[in-house]
């Protein structure tokens, strides 16, 4: 049913939280989610000539990276890129056939690839370009937050958090239930002041971005005024040098 | 976005099917069409074969045509689900309709009253496709008051020149039709002018900075992209047609769609060659139509490529 779940008491509202302030750019997390769902829940994922001139591929997580700023004030910022599982997700309500779904008790968004369609409206629904279309199998895919992970009793429960979460190098992502204002990851998001993408479309996107942090440490300056220094010498060097 | 094929032909051709449809419903509902028994089931035919040819072209670009029947299922909470209840029960009464003209006769209540259901389904799967498109919130070019109307007088219009021809080409003159043909084709081109009015004159959905949620450190500009080859979102959405071509385009389709079949319609309704003068309207608004659909495709540009930089 593509309707919207009621939301249900006490439901939990899986996701991430991806903080700018220290992703790396290293594109761990997109390889080992191509590694991982590529033999996970929507298996395998297309790879078109990896090696070759024109490489192409389903990828459920994309790292950009944009310069934020302008002159010497300006910044790095390396952003990875996955679904949201929004709150109000326009790719579930277009889907005609009920492939795309919510999920009520946590809201990840999916899709049932036995009954898409492959008509791609979902993916033109989606303003954050996160569904991606498996040409070769004829259905939309995108990411499950690793589902068969996250709830996967054969792992050890210390990796039941996505590919992409566990491999971070830097600690830049998390997961949680962002339903649960006391969550470690709903307070991360209080304390950094976590932002949503594209709020003003409505979608309500559950992941967080944590902003890139403002604090410089203040360099010395280079070199120190020789003036009112009580040493003799210096201050005859300065006063030699000065002319 | 990119145009395919395939949508092209579904959103012109049942525009055509449903656009006569309509017309012949409600010139039937109104007694204004002539009782020749044969006339109407073959107009109705001719519509439905262009609905038809629409719909098939559709599950062309369907990764899983065979499923398609899942698509009846969502019409709850989806235009695409909902365009496909509509066609569908468009075509029962609108054969109906056509039997009845031929068993009861044009004048029995029955036959004007399926006209009238007729008519009305074939125009509420105009708006139901024409809501796939306006409800889509990514794509500023789409998702605006101009969609739906537009479609409803595209349909009319697309109806107007197909039934002012095949009248034509029946009767040998189509007095009435050929003047409301021109004043559909002065209605719909006007309404395509207002709409690429309107389109210029947006501003886009987001910027950069706010759709990286870092507009607190000024602007924002691409450095690396993910990969190096396009990807599936670029493919599919991430189409950019070149201005100087869309100048161009946009007068090819306003003359072929529009003013060239309104200077035929003039020519049919005067009297002059009207078989010729109407055929060639029709001609001439299929093909300025499919180019008209080609821009809408071409020139509507969905925010998700903000995040590479387009």
């Amino acid at each position: 049913m593509t309707s919207l779940p009621q939301p249900l008491p006490g439901a939990k509202k899986l996701g991430l939280v991806i903080d700018l302030d220290t992703c790396v750019g290293c594109h761990a997390c997109a390889v080992n989610c191509k590694e991982w769902n590529t033999g996970g829940h929507y298996a395998p994922l297309p790879d078109h000539e990896p090696y070759g001139k024109d490489p192409a591929g389903v990828w459920f997580n994309r790292i950009h990276s944009y310069e934020a700023g302008c002159g010497s004030t300006s910044r790095t910022v390396n952003f990875p890129r996955s679904c949201l599982h929004c709150d109000e997700p326009q790719c579930v309500t277009v889907c005609p056939t009920g492939a795309s779904y919510k999920r009520a008790e946590d809201g990840i968004v999916l899709v049932n690839t036995d009954i898409c369609i492959g008509c791609k409206l979902c993916s033109w629904a989606c303003p954050y370009g996160a569904r991606e279309f498996d040409d070769d199998a004829g259905v939309m895919k995108k990411c499950t937050l690793c589902i068969d992970r996250i709830y996967n009793e054969t792992l050890p429960e210390a990796e039941r958090e996505p590919a992409c979460v566990a491999t971070c190098p830097s600690r830049a992502r998390h997961f949680g239930d962002l339903g649960d204002p006391n969550s470690k990851v709903s307070q991360l998001v209080a304390e950094r002041a976590g932002v949503a993408l594209m709020p003003e479309l409505g979608y309500a996107p559950v992941n967080r971005y944590l902003p890139p942090r403002k604090a410089t440490i203040p360099a010395k300056p280079l070199e120190q005024r020789a003036t009112g220094t009580t040493n003799a010498l210096l201050r005859m060097i300065d006063k030699v040098l000065s002319r | 976005m990119t145009p395919a094929t395939s949508v092209l032909l579904l959103t012109t051709l049942t525009g055509f099917g449903y656009g006569l449809i309509a017309w012949l419903g409600i010139l039937a509902a109104l007694g204004f069409l002539p009782s020749a028994p044969l006339f109407l089931p073959i107009a109705v035919l001719v519509g439905l074969g262009f609905a038809n040819a629409g719909l098939v072209a559709s599950t062309l670009h369907l990764g899983h045509p065979e499923r398609a029947w899942r698509a009846f299922s969502q019409w709850r909470s989806s235009w695409l689900s909902r365009e496909g209840v509509a066609s569908l029960s468009t075509f029962p009464p609108t054969i109906v309709f056509a039997a009845l003209w031929w068993i009861l006769g044009p004048d029995a209540l029955a036959t004007r009253t399926f006209g009238a259901i007729a008519a009305v389904l074939g125009l509420v799967t105009v708006g139901c496709t024409a809501m796939i498109y306006a409800s889509l919130k990514p794509i500023r070019q789409w998702h605006n008051p101009h969609t739906m109307p537009d479609y409803l007088i595209y349909a009319v219009f697309s109806g107007a020149v197909l039934l002012a021809a095949i009248w034509a080409l029946w009767f040998g003159a189509a007095h009435g039709l050929a003047i409301a043909a021109l004043i559909a084709a002065v209605a719909a081109g006007s309404a395509k002018f207002a709409y690429w009015h309107f389109i210029d004159r947006q501003k886009p959905l987001v910027t950069l900075a706010s759709a990286t949620g870092l507009a607190a450190f000024g602007t924002v500009r691409p450095l690396d992209q993910p990969h190096f080859a396009e990807n599936y979102v670029l493919r599919e959405m991430g189409y950019q047609i070149a201005r100087k071509h869309a100048v161009k385009l946009r007068w090819i389709a306003l003359t072929l769609a529009f003013l060239l079949p309104a200077l035929l319609a003039l020519l049919a309704a005067s009297g002059i060659a009207p078989v010729g003068a109407a055929t060639a309207a029709a001609f001439s608004a299929l093909v300025g139509l499919l180019v008209e659909r080609w821009l809408f495709f071409a020139e509507a540009t969905h925010v998700s490529t903000i995040y590479y930089g387009r």
